[in-house]
């Protein structure tokens, strides 16, 4: 965040807060800065304050506290449509009552534009979508993925500088899905276009986003850019919520710097970086990405801790093994590791040991 | 398998070789049986109380039989009655001034009425289209007996009125029971001597008039009930559902009252002495002399059917309003409209289905409406439904009843039919 400065931030959230009924704060104290450009995500499960910033920056709710700022003003006060901010909905929106040229002319005509240059321009964005062809046809002849394609280019032919889009690929199969996030990301890079984008999906998350948000209870837990925020989780929920995570829980026992000693409530002891940790005898949750764990004793530091493992479970998955272990009285410890020719196949009932690089497995919040 | 794929360009059939088609229609002929049989005792109570009765109403506007048939009530005995008369007309034809023998015949069939005692049902047939034709039937049936030749003599020395010709004119078109003049009297026309159609005098032109006025009352109303209907179907789509719930209550609370305790209430509340007059003198807006006449004219005619029928425009509105997504008129703002052309180009379009339900649901039941203009509109707050409900009931002219009832129905129609031609019944949204 320090990266950014607030004077050329093209969107500023400062000190936002909002409350629907008075009594609990669905947005806590938000702060973030968006520089021109920026595809940003907002990530976080559902019920966690996303769609109301969005709503918020849109126009269509206003902030209990705090303020808005665009392009360096302050826009609370200025009503949704003289904003220009382009907006694709999660069920698309898309006037069912005209046809795919004429969603596309509304926001041409509300502008006063000509007829020939509106042609041009809802021609000119129906191909960026690849939609060329259906110019006449009404939202309910659609598919669902060309209805997207269509809000997508209703939202961008205007020339917004913001697009706003609220999980616009929830509603859509896997496939088309990863299609569909490449083009939006695309384009929104070709028109170097700043994009807030919303999902409560990581994977689209991690793969579309300059930089990400996670929200949690109205608040963000960690605004980073993907592999960042994959690789170094600031606290245990964001460990969690992105990727596959192993969690051990425990007392820290000794800080040295960047590396402490934990000793976890089944006794065993572990190095860990802190992260999250302050003192001695301070309840941690330890979190280790399952393709960081090694049962290899030859890739592992000398001296470093390791912990006994049961082998449970062996999954074979194509590219990747899953493996499933009992450590330190859980039974849902997964380790990944990849189909190479030299890789161990763990069988059931096997005894390993298994440790880890300290600096992979992080001391956060218990 | 090879079999069938061999056969593949020609008929299909299944695994034991019959016909794909006749195996389908025997397996679904029992469902549909079963489907049959359960909607039978709607389709059996449907065409009688209203195939039936319709039909009935059809045919008495062009057939009635006064002045050719007498049904004996207490046997059933069906016979035909100036049967000598229509002799007379079938051998002579229209505008032929009545000769001796025609009175001949007259006085004859004269006779056969007094045996069957039946000229009043004859006077009354005539009476229809020629007032004060009743009693000439009933005093000349009563002396029936006396009458000697020359019976034309005989019969204008009893009343000069069986010379007049356009008596004579009726009695013709009476002779057969197929007749058109009930549906000319329906539109204020009548036939002169020779048949011809023309408007009857201007003192006696009724049925158009009130047709007129009941179609505009009934667009009035329309428009009245879409006018309120549209804010309120609105803030019950948008409001919370617990704050809705309370507010569809009011707006049914109507429904669940009784039609004339609702339009009573009306009458206390707009009445020259009534609630509304009372609280305008007392706040000294009115004077008490110039007491504002609400009721007993179309002015309570309007108020009170718009107040009843709001509800029959409220519900199609609702329920087309309900799941609009909200997320349409955002789009339509975010894309730069501001809330009036995000109104009228997006979030009307869509509630046009239930506006076309919600006027046709009411300009139907505004156009037959009886009982609240009967008892708030005064005269001239009456709609042809009174006048309908009057010759059924008052003046007993079941044909002509039966043809403005026709024709209302028959207006009906040409207006559903161009709502469907113009908006598209499809399109219709009750619920
Ligand atoms: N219009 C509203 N009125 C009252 N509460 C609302 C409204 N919209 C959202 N909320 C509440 O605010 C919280 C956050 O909602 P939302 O912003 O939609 O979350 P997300 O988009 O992350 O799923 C939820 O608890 C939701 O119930
Ligand atoms: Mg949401």
């Amino acid at each position: 965040m320090a990266d950014h400065q607030t004077s050329d931030a093209f969107v500023a959230f400062e000190r936002v807060q909002k409350s629907y009924d008075g009594e609990t704060l669905v947005v806590k104290d938000l702060n973030l800065t968006m520089p021109k450009g920026e595809f940003l995500t907002m990530l976080g499960p559902s019920g966690s304050g996303k769609t109301t910033c969005l709503m918020m920056l849109a126009g269509f709710e206003t902030a209990t506290h705090g303020e808005i700022l665009l392009d360096g003003k302050p826009i609370n006060n200025i009503p949704p449509h003289k904003r220009g901010i382009g907006m694709v909905f999660q069920n698309y929106a898309l006037f069912p009552h005209m046809t795919v040229g004429e969603n596309l002319s509304f926001p041409l005509e509300v502008r006063g534009m000509g007829k020939s240059e509106r042609e041009e321009k809802i021609m000119r964005g129906l191909e960026r979508v690849q939609m060329g062809a259906f110019a006449n046809r009404r939202p309910s002849q659609l598919s669902g993925g060309q209805q997207q394609r269509i809000a997508l280019a209703r939202a961008l032919v205007f020339e917004p500088e913001l697009v706003l889009m609220d999980e616009p690929l929830g509603a859509l199969d896997k496939q088309l899905r990863e299609t569909l996030q490449f083009e939006i990301t695309h384009l929104a890079h070709e028109l170097g276009i700043t994009t807030v984008y919303v999902t409560h999906d990581q994977t689209e998350a991690l793969t579309m986003s300059d930089r990400v948000a996670v929200f949690d209870d109205g608040r963000i837990q960690q605004l980073a850019p993907p592999d960042k925020l994959y690789e170094e989780p600031m606290n245990s929920f964001v460990a969690q919520f992105i990727g596959e995570n192993n969690a051990l829980e425990g007392v820290v026992k000794e800080i040295k710097g960047d590396l402490c000693v934990v000793q976890l409530d089944s006794g065993e002891v572990i190095d860990a970086k802190p992260v999250n940790v302050n003192k001695v005898g301070d309840r941690t949750r330890v979190s280790i990405r399952p393709e960081r764990v090694e049962f290899n004793k030859s890739r592992l530091q000398e001296g470093a801790h390791t912990l006994k493992a049961e082998v449970l479970e062996f999954i074979y998955m194509g590219d990747i093994f899953r493996t499933r272990l009992r450590v330190a009285g859980i039974d849902d410890f997964i380790v990944k590791t990849r189909n190479a020719p030299d890789q161990e196949r763990l069988r059931p009932g096997q005894q390993i040991d298994i440790g880890w690089l300290p600096q992979d497995c992080r001391a956060l919040d218990a | 398998m090879s079999d069938a794929m061999a056969n593949g360009q020609q008929m299909l059939t299944t695994a034991d070789g019959k016909p794909l088609k006749q195996a389908l229609a025997r397996a679904q002929s029992h469902a549909k049986r079963r489907a049959f049989l359960l909607v039978l005792p709607l389709l059996a109570f449907i065409l009688i109380t209203f195939v039936a009765p319709i039909g009935q109403m059809l045919k008495r506007s062009v057939h009635n039989d006064g002045f050719t048939m007498h049904t004996d009530i207490g046997s059933g005995v069906e016979t035909p009655i100036m049967v000598n008369l229509k002799g007379w007309f079938k051998a002579n034809p229209a505008g032929t001034s009545p000769d001796e023998p025609a009175y001949a015949a007259l006085a004859a069939d004269l006779v056969e009425l007094k045996r069957l005692r039946a000229p009043g049902q004859a006077g009354t047939r005539i009476n229809y289209e020629l007032s004060g034709s009743r009693s000439l039937f009933t005093k000349a049936a009563r002396k029936a007996d006396k009458l000697e030749p020359p019976y034309k003599q005989a019969l204008l020395d009893l009343d000069e009125d069986w010379g007049d010709p356009a008596l004579w004119r009726v009695m013709r078109d009476a002779s057969s029971a197929y007749t058109s003049n009930f549906y000319l009297a329906a539109m204020d026309r009548t036939r002169d001597l020779d048949g011809k159609v023309i408007m009857v005098n201007e003192n006696r032109q009724v049925y158009v008039k009130l047709f007129k006025r009941t179609l505009f009352l009934s667009l009035l109303i329309t428009f009245l009930t879409f006018v309120l209907a549209y804010p309120i179907a609105h803030l019950l789509a948008v409001l919370p559902l617990r704050h809705s719930n309370l507010l569809m209550i009011l707006v049914l609370l109507p429904f669940w009252t009784s039609l004339l305790v609702r339009t009573t209430s009306w009458m206390v509340l707009l009445q020259s002495q009534g609630v509304v007059n009372d609280t305008l003198v007392g706040m000294g807006i009115l004077g008490d002399e110039n007491r504002l006449q609400m009721m007993y004219n179309q002015l309570g005619t309007v108020i009170a059917m718009t107040h009843i029928l709001l509800p029959f425009m409220v519900l199609p509105l609702y329920s087309v309003m309900r799941p609009i997504n909200p997320s349409y008129v955002r789009a339509a703002r975010s894309l730069g409209a501001t809330s009036w052309t995000a109104f009228r180009r997006v979030y009307f379009p869509q509630t046009v289905p239930g506006i076309g339900a919600g006027a046709l649901l009411v300009f139907i039941l505004a156009v037959g409406y009886y009982i609240t203009p009967a008892l708030v509109g005064g005269a001239d707050g009456q709609l042809i439904s009174n006048l309908i409900a009057f010759h059924m009931q008052k003046s007993l002219n079941w044909s002509l009843a039966a043809a403005l009832a026709a024709l209302l129905l028959g207006g009906i129609l040409i207006l559903y039919w161009l709502y469907d031609r113009l908006v598209g019944i499809d399109n219709l949204k009750l619920g």
